[in-house]
C-alpha cells in the first residue's frame, strides 16, 4: 500500500486533467463527483498508508519513493520523489480530509455558478501541488508545489474574473507573494551552491556538519528561506494580500487561505528547522515576526465590518502564533496549532459561507443578527469553531494547542517574559474579536432575512469539522492536565522536543490558568461591549482617539497605505516619467516612418482598373527601354 | 508578288496594339475596354504574321491561329464576367468597381 504513494497527489492531478480538458462538455453531477471524489480517493489513500506508515518501523525514520528524475544536468539532478515521515503524513491527512470536506461542501455552495467545471479544475489543481509542497523529498520539488499553490490562489482570489476588483485582488496576492519567493529562489541557490544538494534530508546533514552555529552563511540562507515563508503564510510585512484574497469564492478561502497553503510557510520552516536552528538571530526574528503580526492582525479584526476579513485577519493572527512557536523552537506545537487550526479556521469560514448564501451575500456583520434560531446546525457549528479559535478553556482543541504554544513562548529558552505577554494580549484580543462575530451575526435582532437554507452537502462538513475542533486536542494535553503526548511523541522521529530549563516547569499550571482567564474575560468583554451595552463600544469609537483608532484599525494599521505612499506611488512616478525617453524617439521615428510609408502605398491602390492598367503599361515601357537602351 | 516589307507590319502592328492600350486607358465603358483589348491581341498576332512572312516561316501563322484561340476563350471568359458586373453593378461602368481602395 505504501508504494501507491504517488497516487496521492496523481488522483486530483488526473481529476484536474479531465475537467480542465472536457469539463464543460459534462453534466454538473458527472464534474461534481469527478471534482471531490479524486480528493475524496485521495483522502482514502491518504488514510490507509497512514494507518499502515504508523504501524510499521517506518515512522521512527521516513520512507522515501522516487517516481522520475526530473532532469539531470551536469550533476544537478533534482528528482521527482516523494517522502514520507511523520511530519509530511499529518499534513497529507489534513490537506486531503480537510480537502475533500471543503470539496463536497462547494459542490452544492457553487451549484449555481456558470463555472462549475473551472473552479473544481482548479481546487483539484491546488490539491496537487499542496501535496506535492508537503511530499516533495527535495526544496526542488518542493518549490514546484509552492509556485504551484501560489498560481492555484491566483486563479481562484480572481475566479469571478469579471468584477475587475476581484482581479486587482488576485494580482496583489500574485505579486506579494512573488516578493518573498524571489528571496526564497535566492536562498535555495545559495544552499545548492554551497552544499551541492537540494535534497533535503541530505541538506540539513551538511548544513549542521559545515556550519557552525550562528555562521553567516547559516544566518543568510535562514533569512533567505524565511522570506519566502513570510509572503506565502501572509506575516509582517507581507500580510497585506491576505485580506483582498476574501474577493475568491467563500470554499476556497476556507481551503487556501486559512486551512492549507497559508500554513506553508509554517511546513518549510519545520522542515527545514536544523538550518534554523543553526541561525539564532533569524530564529529570533521569526518570533518576533510572529508576535508583531498577531498583535497587528488582532487589533486590525477588532474593527472589521466584513466577516470574512475579520476571519481572514484572524489567520494571518493564528500563523503568527505559530511563527512564534517556531521561533522559540516548539516545532511540534507549530505544527498542533496549524492542524487545529486547519479544523475550526475552515470550519468558521465554510459557516460563514453557509450564512452569506443564506442572506443572499451579505457580509457585512452589522447588517446581520439574530441568525440563531434561523440556522441552528450552521450557529452550533460555528459556535464550536468560534469557541476553538477563542480557546475556551478544557473543552476546545484551540485551548490546548495555544496553551502549548504560549507556554513553550515563556519556558523554552530561547522565549521570554515578552514573548508570552504578547501571546496573552493576542489571546485576549482572539476571543474579543471572535465572540464580537459570533454575538453581531447570530444574537441581537434579526436584520436580514433567511432566503435559502444549506443543504446537506454543505452541513455534514460543517459538523465533521465542529466535531474535529472540539476533541482533536485531546491527543496532545499539557503536563498538568492529564499529560498526554501522542502528537508530540508522533512527531518527535522528524520534530525534536523543546528544552525547558529546570525550575520552570512547576510554571505550566499558572500559566495555564492565566491563558484560560485570559480567554474567558475576553468572552465576557465581547459580550458586554457588543450585546449587552454595545453604547459604551460606540461611545468609545465616538472619540476623537477612539475615531482614530478605529479608522487605522479597520485599515489593517495602515500598512496599505504606507506601501501606497513608500513603494507604489514612487514607481508608478517613475514610469511616467519614463514613458517619453529619448530611447523611445527613434522607435517612434521608425514607427512615423512606417506610418508614411504605408500613407504612399496605400495611395496607389485606388480601386480602379484602368489605374492598374496605367501601371502595367508604364511598367512594360520601362522594362522594354531598358532592354533596348541599356 | 512584291511582299510588303516588315517594318510596315510591324508598325502598323505598333499603332495597333497603342490604340487598343490608350482605348483601355480612356474608356469605362466595361464592353468597349474589350474590345480595346481585342484590338491589342490582334495587334499581337499581326506581328507574329509580319516576321513569319519575313524568314518564311510556317511558325508566324501557327501563332497566329493560337492567338485567335485564345482571343475566342477569352472573349467567353471576358463576356461571362461583363454579365455578372451588370448583374452586380447595374451599370458597365467599369470606375463603379473601386471596392478593392486602399
Amino acid at each position: 500500500m505504501i508504494d501507491l504513494l504517488w497516487l496521492i497527489p496523481a488522483l486530483p492531478f488526473a481529476g484536474f486533467l479531465v475537467l480542465i480538458l472536457a469539463g464543460s462538455r459534462l453534466p454538473r453531477i458527472v464534474v461534481a463527483v469527478l471534482g471531490a471524489g479524486s480528493v475524496g480517493f485521495s483522502a482514502v489513500v491518504a488514510c490507509l498508508i497512514g494507518i499502515e506508515f504508523i504501524s510499521s518501523p517506518l515512522v521512527k525514520t521516513s520512507f522515501t519513493r522516487t517516481v522520475w528524475t526530473w532532469m539531470s544536468f551536469e550533476g544537478f539532478s533534482p528528482s521527482t520523489s516523494f517522502c514520507l515521515d511523520s511530519l509530511s503524513l499529518l499534513m497529507v491527512l489534513v490537506v486531503t480530509v480537510v480537502g475533500f470536506l471543503i470539496h463536497l461542501y462547494s459542490v452544492e455552495f457553487m451549484a449555481d455558478d456558470d463555472a462549475y467545471h473551472r473552479y473544481f479544475a482548479y481546487m483539484n489543481l491546488f490539491v496537487t501541488a499542496m501535496l506535492v509542497l508537503v511530499l516533495a523529498d527535495n526544496l526542488m520539488l518542493l518549490y514546484l508545489g509552492w509556485e504551484g499553490v501560489g498560481l492555484c490562489s491566483y486563479l481562484l482570489i480572481g475566479f469571478w474574473y469579471k468584477d475587475p476588483v476581484n482581479a486587482r485582488a488576485a494580482m496583489k496576492a500574485f505579486v506579494m507573494t512573488r516578493i518573498g519567493d524571489t528571496g526564497m529562489i535566492v536562498g535555495l541557490f545559495l544552499l545548492y551552491n554551497s552544499l551541492g544538494t537540494l535534497e533535503i534530508h541530505e541538506l540539513m546533514v551538511r548544513a549542521v556538519r559545515d556550519w557552525p552555529v550562528g555562521s553567516v552563511m547559516a544566518t543568510v540562507a535562514a533569512a533567505l528561506l524565511l522570506c519566502g515563508a513570510l509572503g506565502k503564510s501572509a506575516q509582517l510585512p507581507l500580510q497585506t494580500w491576505l485580506p483582498d484574497a476574501m474577493a475568491g469564492p467563500t470554499p476556497v478561502s476556507a481551503l487556501i487561505h486559512a486551512a492549507t497553503m497559508v500554513t506553508a510557510g509554517v511546513y518549510l520552516i519545520a522542515r527545514t528547522h536544523e538550518l534554523f536552528a543553526l541561525a539564532p538571530a533569524v530564529q529570533a526574528a521569526v518570533a518576533v515576526i510572529g508576535v508583531a503580526t498577531l498583535l497587528v492582525a488582532g487589533f486590525s479584526a477588532l474593527a472589521q465590518q466584513d466577516l470574512k476579513r475579520v476571519l481572514a485577519y484572524s489567520t494571518i493572527s493564528q500563523i503568527g502564533y505559530m511563527f512564534l512557536a517556531l521561533g522559540v523552537g516548539a516545532w511540534s506545537a507549530a505544527m498542533f496549532h496549524f492542524a487545529i487550526h486547519a479544523f475550526f479556521k475552515s470550519l468558521l469560514f465554510l459557516g460563514a459561507g453557509a450564512i452569506i448564501m443564506s442572506t443572499h451575500h451579505e457580509q457585512n456583520m452589522f447588517r446581520l443578527g439574530g441568525l440563531r434560531t434561523q440556522l441552528p446546525v450552521t450557529f452550533w457549528t460555528f459556535l464550536a469553531g468560534a469557541a476553538s479559535l477563542a480557546a475556551l478553556p478544557l473543552i476546545t482543541s484551540g485551548f490546548y494547542s495555544k496553551d502549548a504554544i504560549l507556554w513553550y513562548a515563556w519556558s523554552s529558552e530561547k522565549g521570554s517574559v515578552w514573548l508570552w505577554l504578547g501571546g496573552v494580549a493576542g489571546a485576549l484580543l482572539t476571543s474579543i474579536y471572535t465572540f464580537r462575530m459570533v454575538f453581531l451575526i447570530f444574537f441581537g435582532e434579526a436584520r436580514t432575512k433567511v432566503y435559502k437554507r444549506p443543504g446537506t452537502a454543505m452541513l455534514v462538513p460543517l459538523i465533521v469539522l465542529a466535531v474535529l475542533s472540539m476533541v482533536a486536542g485531546f491527543i496532545e494535553l499539557p503536563h498538568t492536565l492529564g499529560d498526554v503526548r501522542l502528537f508530540s511523541g508522533y512527531l518527535g522521529a522528524v520534530l525534536p522536543p523543546v528544552p525547558i530549563p529546570p525550575g520552570q516547569a512547576s510554571l505550566e499550571g499558572i500559566l495555564g490558568i492565566v491563558a484560560a482567564a485570559v480567554s474567558v474575560v475576553g468572552i465576557c468583554l465581547a459580550y458586554l461591549l457588543f450585546l449587552k451595552v454595545p453604547q459604551i463600544a460606540d461611545r468609545a469609537a465616538s472619540t476623537l482617539a477612539g475615531r482614530a483608532l478605529h479608522r487605522l484599525w479597520l485599515e489593517g494599521c495602515g500598512f496599505d497605505w504606507l506601501y501606497q505612499r513608500l513603494l507604489v506611488f514612487p514607481f508608478v512616478t517613475i514610469a511616467r516619467i519614463n514613458r517619453s525617453d529619448f530611447i523611445d524617439f527613434f522607435y517612434q521615428l521608425a514607427a512615423f516612418l512606417a506610418e508614411g510609408l504605408h500613407q504612399g502605398l496605400s495611395a496607389t491602390q485606388t480601386g480602379r482598373t484602368r489605374h492598374y492598367a496605367v501601371g502595367i503599361g508604364v511598367g512594360a515601357l520601362i522594362i522594354i527601354g531598358m532592354a533596348v537602351w541599356l | 508578288m512584291a511582299s510588303v516589307p516588315m517594318e510596315h507590319g510591324l508598325l502598323l502592328a505598333g499603332i495597333l496594339f497603342g490604340l487598343g492600350f490608350l482605348g483601355v486607358l480612356v474608356r469605362r465603358n466595361i464592353v468597349f475596354m474589350l474590345m480595346c483589348v481585342e484590338i491589342m491581341l490582334n495587334a499581337a498576332a499581326l506581328a507574329f504574321v509580319a516576321a513569319g512572312s519575313r524568314w518564311a516561316q510556317p511558325d508566324g501563322q501557327v501563332m497566329f491561329i493560337f492567338i485567335l484561340t485564345v482571343a475566342a476563350a477569352e472573349v467567353a471568359v471576358g463576356l461571362a464576367l461583363v454579365l455578372q458586373f451588370y448583374r452586380g453593378f447595374r451599370t458597365v461602368d467599369m470606375d463603379a468597381a473601386d471596392r478593392m481602395r486602399g
